[in-house]
């Protein structure tokens, strides 16, 4: 089989659209996907002030799993996971989705009652998980120390065998070719610099490349959403931070499941091409500036040795940050906005990747209908009014 | 690694500080609607470019204080 030189056109924009996507990234794209595969809307344009999918989807460890904790996140990540199931079929492209296992380790008593009672929430809502102790996590994952006298002793984990990994930049190339052949324009080096709002209704966006008429506008900006927003008059509870990531040198195979730990905040899997692949907590304080500080890559190493001894002599080849939005709940913002026919899906934090499709389907269903998707409900601007807050901060898995 | 300027013990490194987000977020006078009340406990302001910010030196002298960082090059600089 040949590769073919180009997987999607490189439009210059039109004049108008009937749906105008601010941001490239995967969301964006599997949004822009769905609205043309399910709704048949395919006068859409996605703006990207870089290059396609060069933000978080670039800087992401890839991670998918589904095992929230509340009804409200277990359905719409539960949706996501079943979408990542077919998603190499539907878009006849191989995602290297490998659905190799998600431990997430306990190594206290507080740990220990979190992940089993997180175990029946998943099982209660369909959502596959299994509680193992420490003899069996040995047996799932033999490289990690399970030892009594490690510094943070394994006292149990949570199982997803249905969670894993793909390969970020197959996703966003699938999706944008899926777009593209939709008839889908992709604009990239097109930054969006403010917004026209007539009668409190958005009419078009101004861009780095001139005016753009839009029916709809939907954000999926990531960390910079509260940038955007700030543009339409809007004050969004986000706050951006780094969340830095790193890579080994290739190796061997040596690790074939995810194995994350919230209370030493270190995730790790292998990749397909070798390198292991660790994110780190995000570093405490506001930054668009995609970097973070050593202090955090190396807290994280640190806690990487003590659960596996065997990577002591391997080599970092680089490490990263990408810009995260993260929200006063952990649970990510979709919805419509006060500005009618601006619509905003952000929020994701640190586990955007994940809910890439499923976020994409309910956003492209959320901006066809006017109206929130049922599994997008919840997660409306609204809840922080109603205090109906989704909090997340236990199974997001990163420190917020 | 940033090098805040800590009021009583001079420069220092980042580890010994703990973040604390935005300053001077006034607590709502009077009567306060649902709104209101939500915008002061979730939203914070979020600018790409220079942010007032509180730091507290958890690991010395345990002043909070007041510094401006510009969230994108992560320059700091005192309050003006």
């Amino acid at each position: 089989m040949t590769h073919p030189d180009f997987l999607w056109r490189n439009p210059d924009p039109r004049p108008a659209y009937d749906v105008v996507i601010v941001g490239g990234g995967g969301h964006g794209l599997a949004t822009a996907h769905y609205l043309a595969n399910n709704h048949g809307i395919t006068n859409v344009a996605v703006l990207e002030r870089g290059w396609l999918a060069g933000g978080n989807m670039a800087r992401n460890t890839t991670i998918i799993r589904s095992n929230y904790l509340w009804d409200e996140s277990a359905a719409i990540y539960e949706h996501s996971l079943k979408l990542w199931e077919g998603l190499s079929a539907e878009l006849d492209y191989d995602l290297q989705f490998s659905q190799r296992g998600v431990l997430n380790l306990a190594h206290n008593l507080g740990d220990v009652r979190e992940g089993r009672r997180r175990v029946n929430a998943n099982r209660l809502n369909g959502v596959d998980a299994e509680w193992l102790g420490p003899e069996e996590v040995k047996k799932f994952c033999p490289v990690v120390n399970v030892s009594g006298s490690a510094r943070y002793p394994v006292m149990g984990a949570t199982l997803q065998r249905r969670g894993g990994i793909a390969k970020h930049d197959h996703v966003a190339w699938a999706l944008a070719r899926s777009a593209d052949g939709h008839g889908v324009d992709l604009i990239q080096g097109c930054e969006v610099t403010g917004f026209e709002i007539t009668s409190n209704r958005v009419v078009a966006v101004r861009t780095s490349r001139g005016r753009i008429a839009a029916g709809k506008v939907a954000l999926a900006a990531a960390g910079h959403t509260s940038v955007l927003a700030a543009q339409a008059g809007l004050r969004l509870p986000l706050q951006s931070h780094p969340l830095q990531a790193l890579v080994s040198e290739l190796l061997e195979p040596v690790l074939d499941c995810v194995v994350m730990s919230n209370a030493v905040h270190v995730y790790v899997s292998q990749a397909h091409k070798g390198e292991l692949v660790m994110g780190a907590g995000i570093d405490a304080y506001n930054s668009y500036g995609q970097r973070g500080g050593v202090h955090v890559i190396e807290a994280q190493m640190a806690a990487a040795l003590e659960l596996f001894p065997i990577f002591s002599r391997v080599r970092v080849l680089r490490t990263w940050a990408g810009i995260v939005d993260v929200s006063p709940d952990a649970s990510p913002i979709i919805g419509r906005t006060p500005v009618d026919g601006l619509y905003v899906n952000a929020g994701w934090g640190t586990g955007g990747f994940k809910a890439t499709p499923g976020s994409g389907w309910v956003y492209a269903d959320t901006i066809a209908h006017d109206r929130p998707h049922p599994l997008a409900e919840p997660f409306a601007l609204e809840r922080f009014t109603t205090g109906a807050l989704i909090d997340e901060h236990g199974a997001a898995a990163v420190a917020h | 690694m940033l090098l805040l300027d800590c009021p009583h013990c001079g420069p220092r490194d980042e580890n010994e500080f703990h973040y604390g987000g935005q300053a001077g977020v006034p607590y709502p006078a009077g009567e306060t609607t649902d709104e209101e009340w939500a915008a002061y406990v979730f939203v914070r302001d979020n600018p790409k470019g220079w942010f007032r910010e509180r730091w507290f030196h958890v690991h010395g002298c345990r002043t909070w204080f007041t510094v401006e960082r510009h969230t994108v090059t992560h320059e700091i600089r005192k309050p003006g």
